[in-house]
């Protein structure tokens, strides 16, 4: 069975998927990734989907998951790379990924995660 | 019409879906469709083996290569044996879903596509026939 290998770079995970999805191994992929959220007390997400050339209302409804499940964990989700075709194609499907950030590329999506998780952190009472 | 070249795939179990996929890319990518075409029509024919697999167990998808219109095309044909929808104009609202799904996948699927056709009797089957051209 194919796995999708979830990487901790400090504060962040980050996968990048580099294959075809499938049902199973994106259902495999959401399960894998808010376990590991809480498991390691991640505080950001960010999901390279560059590779990706097919993305249908499944696939976007996962990832949609991954972003609403991690933000109950305490975590943002960024998801970079998304390929121009499969943006117009999600549009017109009816599936505009609402809720879910996105950015241009890997760098980006880190500059906007760590703004984020920065804001958070100001906003939090201090003694 | 006339069809120029045909693949008959059978699609049991998620990883067919997979299969399809790449050799309707192939198709796609034969008669020089652009990306933004091949994008949407994969994702449709992806919606609509999910369909099949989810609903009916099984079906075929007949990829052919066809002329009209002055131009080439893609024309796939999904055929099942499963329950049949026994109401189409309501399977083709946005948002209806009979399963756990978004309900975006019959309405959406027409939506990627130049040419949409679907038949369906309740306990004989459907028959969802889709065309992409290749500069529409």
């Amino acid at each position: 069975m194919d796995k999708i290998p979830i990487l901790k770079i400090g504060h962040f995970l980050m996968v990048a998927i580099q294959v075809d999805l499938y049902d199973r191994l994106a259902l495999n992929l959401e399960s894998d990734l808010v376990q590991a959220v809480s498991k390691t007390g991640a505080r950001g997400v960010l999901i390279d989907i560059s590779a990706v050339s097919i993305v249908d209302s499944f696939m976007g409804r996962i990832l949609g998951n991954i972003a609403g499940m991690s933000k109950i964990l305490d975590a943002e989700t960024v998801i970079v790379g998304m390929q121009p075709a499969v943006a117009i194609t999600l549009v017109e499907l009816g599936l505009p990924l609402k809720g879910v950030q996105t950015a241009l590329n890997v760098e980006k999506g880190m500059e906007l995660l760590q703004q984020k998780i920065q804001v958070t952190e100001e906003e939090e009472p201090e003694e | 019409m006339i069809v120029l070249s045909s693949d008959n795939i059978r699609i049991a179990k998620e990883l067919d879906m997979v299969l399809f996929r790449n050799r309707l890319k192939e198709y796609a990518v034969k008669i020089g469709m652009g990306l933004v075409n091949q994008t949407k029509l994969i994702t449709a024919a992806s919606e609509l083996s999910r369909n099949m697999l989810r609903y009916a167990g099984e079906g075929t998808a007949l990829i052919e290569i066809v002329n009209g219109q002055r131009q080439n095309g893609v024309r796939v044909t999904f055929s099942d044996k499963g329950p049949g929808i026994s109401n189409i104009e309501q399977a083709m609202k946005d948002g209806f879903s009979t399963g756990k799904s978004l309900g975006l996948g019959l309405p959406g699927a027409k939506r990627l596509v130049s040419e949409f056709d679907i038949k369906s009797t309740v306990g004989k089957g459907t028959t969802i026939t889709i065309t992409k051209w290749k500069n529409g």
